[in-house]
């Protein structure tokens, strides 16, 4: 007898004839009714009518009767509360039943209907039943408790079930203990702060033995809890992955995806010249290689967190490039991922390898392949200089072969070479203007006209080239339009003579045909500095462009972070943090990777405490350097980074340029073309002796500053700047008795160590004296030390000692590092700012206002804000005494205690600095 | 976790659904067959998102099967569930189809209601699931029948029941390896691994305990340093063992144990089941070489000249060999001569392929064709897809030895003597391929 005929029903009057069949008098009549209706409602036919005469065929022995009862109970009850009632004394019934199996089955039903009326009801029951003597009827309570707080999370709360749960983690069978920890887990999502799992190095023992005993499920769950866990210091650490590292022979791939991704967490608490750590890395390339033999969806996965896995710890597979190379008959999806991996090894040990691969996927069908093939090779040439040569043969010979979507990718992956390696491959220039007909994509067109612009004294008709594609202005992309703009005006600069009216030309279309602002804003740039002053046009317009980055297309480093804590997960595969694709999930906090206690060139003790953030440069959210000047002149710094952030900056920067263009252009033309901060700087008396613990300055110093950005100059000195508590430098068990505190502090515009000396020891000390070692800042002190009487036990002294900023500079890791020596010691090694290593401070900040204001007191100034979905987005400048600004951008939430801080720096080192004085200025 | 399961045939009409959580609507299984079955362009990724819904799909012949999720779930463990759900479902009623999917559709939803706990995966062995989910319903067990099988079903080994008896304690071994190979015209190895793979029939009594040995180059190494001269290190002495890159095992086996000692033991599930997966890169045996010639002779014509050699003992016989060698587009017209088998064109293939049903070891065998073309004004010039070859030999390419399989039962009075062993080693080739 076959089953399939009840999909065949199709006939009118079908809901009365399955009444009648349910309410039939034999047995085997009324199971076949109950499976038509349960065809029926696959099929999406709404069948909620029967519902009565299908909770009547409740009450039977006929297991399987039952269960397509359920099936149905669960589909309806929603829609019909009221009846739904009369279930439940079946289930409080079935509860009891001395079969295990039906016990299981009743608890697991009863958590499925989600009707609040029923719900009470079958709270009895399920406490039994967490507490039954099967492990079969406890494990499905588990998860049954997870159910009930789906649907009332106040209830399950109320009725204690959460410590059930908690003690089943205890529970002498694995499959109980997963699954308790699988419904905590899910619980504890929803209430971030509740230490739900209670997490101590006890109950992770529990979880690590009952890892090596339960089902490859069970095993996922129990991995994927293990990854939410800090240990305390690296030996824990090491031992739960030594526990861990077996798992990576699982056959199943989630379970050893889950086991690298609590390796890859743990990795950061190894000391990294630990032969533990090394020996962790060779381990973990293996079974990652393995995973790719796998199913094509699973390899999917894999490559996808291999993806962010490569970015992380390059050194795990690089030896394993081959692995990566693309098989005729990979489908479409893993043969990208594959290319994508394949770029980020390549490297000059393997580079002719991957070249020669990447030839033969040019000539693929797939037409997205073949251009990321392309623009690969592209890649390649950029990334690594010895084969670029042999790279642009290779596109060379691609361009000959004049598919038309070929060449395009080829000339705008060559356009970016020629900003790698300029005046290097311009012979190769002629070849591409062959094809110039052919271009139908903006891209491409960008690209081309950029090349042709910026190589005019070398292309005898230039002119001709640009003009022919002047003919259909106004139906071109903005972005061919920019470019075309920048190109004719520095084909003007170049070769002035014979250019004037196409110049004039492109002007006009520029400024009084278009609509769009951006381009008319550039054109009036263009036309008012050709008018004004031609020789600073020239350079501006054909200043020396930054280099490009050798890396693209890389994961924002604390997205990366954040990504590595979710390894095997969706996000992983998305490459997209959770709450981008989770609904209502806004309220779950953020995984960060574990850091590091305690620094070893320090003695202090960590100050750090919970799931602190990462401090990663988090250089690339803003653009790279100079890219807001680069913008105007059109320079491509490489492929867009794609974060959100960026577009959001380049906004704020262009309203800035719009408001303060006029009175810019109006005074000094040689300071620079927009308001962009970086030309900023000529404004600013070079002396502001900012550093790198802020103080009040005198307002005329940074006039010139606040008159530009007008910002009131009552502000900076009303109130005094913050000034870091003292701390203690040298703690008197490694100084033989003496202890140092102290601090840094501006007064009038001088900078000052302020530094208590306590003498703890048993003998007096005489003859103190300090050397400044040299550091990154120049710092000396101006005046030797003045401590000029014996320091007597148990007594301290406060010193002032003027520092200035004159003295030899030498680049220090740490930057803030400095050294000094006085004669009662040996060196000691101490650094200049406290160790707190957190970014997301705790600290309620309710107004943006307030915050730049006080920022301002410590020589941050605020250049533009704007609010961006409801956060305020900040963006400020400050300088060190050697030189460096920062530009850094601060996003604050209201009502949100914490902020986001981006910077962008030509020193990325000093950014893990700047967020200390940032967390310690607004924490005050 | 997971939300809910749906499988639908290749018009997309649903055949099972089943959901198990609120947040999954009915459109869910409309938006999957609107947006992935019936879209116009080929499936780009297994995983697709559509309106802040996750879709997981893998296909079995016509069938499609989707798990809906809206969390962020744990992706390799969805598709692993996907891939245990057809094994399952396979070895309950054959082969995954529509018509046997609805000819069971009740006992799909009564597997699905048992390994799925609202999107958790729970137990899916199959030995253990058919004690107790049969379409017989179970009125006739006894307590202790239920107890065993909860037990069993919650144990720590889940994969296999007490109490199974044989009269005749039998075990077959088949070493079974897949050798991937891609080579470039002039010969030189781009890339070549052999994934290979342990599986086990066991007929055995009550709860035996296992112990496999293999020419596992860090055991013998070891074995070597220690000093131990037992029969087994006799036997395997010289260059007789293999490096294995990576080896994975089937979840009976004591992963710890083989994390700390290199040992493989387990207690087997009754029946055939996996016991490892295993890859090697080194020290390759090559079955078969192949040398393509291809020449163009103006724009209508091609010739091609493929040399196979075969590269091992010349007492072995190759079996079911193919070569599929790929031919332009616009072929008209193609001649063939072969000294061994037979070759046909197949234009729908756009290929020649050539069949030899067996081949000594240390042989050499050739095929040329003529290839006549179409002039066509196509630009883009003919891809040139590589060559590839099947074939199967009656041994392992990457070298591995199966050294023992130890069965102790200590409460049966059996011993490791009693068991009838067989082992048979297989190759076959898995991606081999010669660029041209």
């Amino acid at each position: 007898m076959t089953d399939s005929k009840y999909f065949t029903t199709n006939k009118k009057g079908e809901i009365f004839e399955l009444k009648a069949e349910l309410n039939n008098e034999k047995k085997e009549k009324r199971k076949e009714a109950v499976k038509k209706v349960i065809a029926a409602m696959t099929v999406g036919k709404d069948v909620s009518s029967l519902f009565p005469d299908v909770v009547n065929c409740m009450q039977t022995d006929n297991l399987e009767l039952k269960k397509l009862v359920y099936l149905y109970l669960m589909n309806y009850a929603k829609s019909q509360p009221d009846m739904a009632i009369m279930a439940v004394n079946s289930f409080v019934k079935d509860c009891e039943d001395p079969n295990p199996l039906i016990r299981a089955l009743a608890v697991r039903t009863m958590g499925c209907i989600r009707v609040d009326k029923i719900t009470e009801y079958l709270c009895e029951p399920l406490r039994k039943c967490l507490k039954d003597e099967d492990p079969y009827v406890r494990k499905t309570a588990a998860v049954c408790v997870a159910k009930l707080h789906d649907i009332n999370a106040q209830m399950v709360e109320d009725q204690g079930f959460l410590d059930s749960l908690r003690d089943l983690i205890a529970d002498s069978n694995p499959m109980v203990v997963a699954n308790a920890v699988a419904a905590l887990s899910e619980i504890s999502e929803s209430h971030p702060n509740s230490n739900l799992l209670d997490l101590n190095p006890q109950n992770i023992n529990k979880l690590l033995t009952a890892l090596n005993e339960c089902t490859e499920w069970g095993q996922i769950f129990i991995l994927d809890c293990l990854s939410n866990y800090n240990p305390k210091d690296e030996r824990e650490a090491q031992s739960i992955c030594e526990r861990v590292t077996p798992r990576l022979s699982h056959a199943n791939s989630a379970v050893v995806l889950s086991a690298v991704k609590v390796l890859m967490k743990f990795l950061e608490l190894l000391p990294k010249e630990s032969d533990y750590y090394n020996t962790l890395l060779k381990k973990l390339s293996p079974p990652l290689v393995t995973l790719l033999s796998g199913e094509p969806e699973v390899q999917y996965v894999a490559l996808r967190n291999i993806n962010l896995i490569v970015q992380k710890r390059p050194e795990i597979l690089k030896q394993e490039i081959k692995v990566f190379f693309v098989k005729y008959n990979d489908p479409i999806y893993v043969k990208l991922e594959k290319l994508d991996i394949m770029i980020r090894l390549a490297s000059q040990a393997n580079i002719a390898q991957v070249l020669a691969e990447l030839k033969e996927y040019a000539t693929e069908v797939d037409v997205d392949f073949v251009r990321k093939a392309v623009r690969a090779i592209g890649r390649c040439a950029i990334k690594v200089e010895q084969s670029a040569e042999r790279c642009v043969s290779t596109l060379l010979d691609l361009i000959q072969t004049k598919v038309n979507y070929v060449v395009q990718e080829a000339i705008v992956v060559i356009r970016d070479i020629f900003r790698k390696y300029p005046n290097k491959y311009e012979s190769i220039i002629a070849t591409l203007c062959e094809n110039l007909d052919s271009l139908d994509e903006p891209d491409a067109r960008a690209a081309m006209i950029w090349i042709v612009g910026e190589y005019a004294e070398r292309i005898d008709n230039a002119d001709e080239l640009l003009e022919s594609f002047l003919e259909g202005f106004h139906d071109e992309s903005t972005q061919v339009q920019l470019t075309l703009l920048t190109a004719i005006v520095k084909l003007f600069l170049k070769k002035p003579s014979e250019t004037q009216e196409l110049v004039q030309q492109v002007l006009s279309l520029a400024t009084q045909d278009s609509d769009n602002p951006d381009l008319r804003d550039r054109g009036y740039i263009y036309w008012r500095l050709l008018s004004t002053d031609p020789v600073t046009a020239k350079e501006v317009v054909l200043s020396e462009k930054p280099l490009i980055s050798e890396e693209t297309d890389l994961i924002e480093p604390t997205l990366l972070d954040e990504l590595i804590c979710h390894i095997g997960s969706l996000a992983s595969v998305y490459h997209k943090p959770p709450n981008a694709f989770v609904e209502g999930s806004h309220g779950i906090h953020r995984k960060h990777l574990p850091i590091q206690h305690g620094s070893i060139d320090t003695g202090e003790s960590p100050v750090s405490t919970g799931p602190a953030a990462p401090i990663e440069p988090a250089q690339s959210v803003i653009p790279s350097q100079g890219d807001l000047l680069g913008d105007l002149l059109n320079l491509d710094l490489g492929p867009p980074v794609n974060v959100p952030q960026v577009s959001s900056m380049q906004m704020g920067a262009v309203d800035l340029l719009g408001g303060g263009l006029d009175s810019l252009l109006g005074g000094d033309l040689g300071g620079g073309v927009g308001g962009s901060p970086a030309v900023g700087q000529n404004f600013i008396p070079s002396s502001v002796p900012n550093t790198f613990a802020p103080s009040p300055t005198p307002a005329a110093l940074s006039s010139g500053l606040n008159d530009l950005f007008e910002l009131s100059t009552g502000m900076a000195v009303t109130t005094g700047g913050y000034v870091a508590p003292k701390t203690v430098w040298l703690p008197a068990v490694k100084a033989k008795g003496l202890e140092i505190s102290g601090t840094f502090s501006r007064r009038q515009g001088q900078m000052y160590m302020d530094m208590t000396f306590t003498n703890k020891a048993l003998q007096h000390m005489t003859d103190f004296a300090i050397q400044f070692n040299k550091n990154s800042f120049g710092v000396i002190p101006t005046t030797p030390l003045p401590i000029h009487t014996p320091l007597m036990p148990s007594q301290s002294i406060d010193v002032s000692l003027p520092l200035n900023t004159i003295g030899p500079v030498m680049k220090m890791d740490p930057l803030n590092n400095l050294q000094v020596t006085s004669n009662v010691h040996r060196m000691v090694p101490w650094s200049v700012l406290g160790k707190s290593r957190r970014a997301d401070l705790q600290r309620p900040i309710s107004q943006s206002h307030t915050v730049s204001g006080k920022l301002q007191n410590d020589n941050i100034y605020t250049i533009a804000k704007r609010n961006v979905e409801g956060q305020d987005m900040l963006y400020q400048s400050l300088k060190l005494t050697n030189g460096i600004w920062i530009l850094a951008e601060l996003r604050i939430q209201p009502g949100n205690p914490n902020y986001t801080l981006s910077l962008k720096c030509r020193a990325p080192e000093v950014s893990q600095y700047v967020y200390q004085v940032y967390d310690s200025v607004l924490k005050n | 976790m997971i939300g809910g399961l749906f499988i639908y045939n290749h018009k997309g009409e649903v055949l099972i659904s089943r959901v198990y959580r609120d947040d999954i609507g009915r459109h869910a299984v409309d938006a999957f067959r609107v947006n992935v079955i019936h879209a116009r362009q080929q499936v780009r990724s297994p995983v697709t998102n559509i309106a802040r819904t996750s879709f997981f799909h893998v296909k079995r012949s016509n069938i499609w099967l989707a798990a809906v999720t809206k969390q962020n779930v744990n992706a390799a463990m969805v598709f692993e569930f996907l891939y245990k759900m057809c094994d399952v479902m396979a070895a309950y009623f054959g082969k995954i189809s529509e018509e046997n999917i609805k000819n069971n559709f009740v006992l799909i939803y009564e597997l699905l209601d048992e390994i799925l706990d609202f999107g958790y995966p729970q137990n899916s062995e199959t030995g253990a699931l058919k004690t107790f989910i049969t379409q017989q319903g179970i009125k006739g067990q006894t307590k202790e029948e239920q107890s065993q099988i909860t037990s069993q079903v919650t144990g720590q080994i889940g994969w296999r029941r007490e109490g199974i008896k044989y009269r005749r304690n039998e075990l077959f071994l088949d070493v079974l390896e897949s050798v991937n190979l891609l080579m470039s015209p002039q010969g030189q190895v781009l890339s070549a691994h052999v994934s290979g793979r342990v599986v086990m029939k066991s007929y055995l009594s009550g709860m035996p305990e296992c112990k496999f040995g293999m020419n596992d180059k860090i055991v013998i190494d070891k074995a070597g340093k220690g000093g131990v001269t037992d029969d087994v290190a006799k036997s395997t002495t010289g260059k007789q063992s293999i490096a294995i890159d990576d080896c994975t095992f089937n979840q009976c086996v004591r992963l710890s144990k083989f994390d700390s000692e290199r040992s493989i033991s387990f207690i087997p599930p009754d029946g055939e089941y996996e016991l490892m997966r295993y890859r090697t890169t080194k020290d390759i045996i090559l079955p078969f070489r192949v040398i393509p010639l291809v020449r163009e002779v103006g724009r209508t014509k091609l010739e091609v000249k493929v040399v196979i050699k075969s590269n091992f003992k010349p007492s072995l016989l190759a079996q079911k060999i193919e070569v599929r060698i790929p031919t332009p587009l616009n072929t008209s017209g193609v001649q063939v001569i072969c000294m061994k088998g037979k070759a046909k064109y197949k234009a729908s293939e756009n290929a020649i392929v050539w069949k030899i049903k067996r081949m000594a070891g240390m042989k050499e065998s050739q095929i040329s064709a003529e290839i006549e073309l179409l002039p066509t004004n196509d630009k883009k010039k003919w891809a040139r897809p590589p060559i590839s070859m099947n074939f199967e030999v009656p041994f392992a390419p990457s070298g591995l030895k199966v050294r023992y399989l130890k069965v102790f039962e200590s409460k049966l009075n059996y011993s490791d003597h009693d068991v009838i062993k067989w082992v048979r080693y297989i190759g076959r080739s898995g991606i081999y391929e010669t660029r041209c």
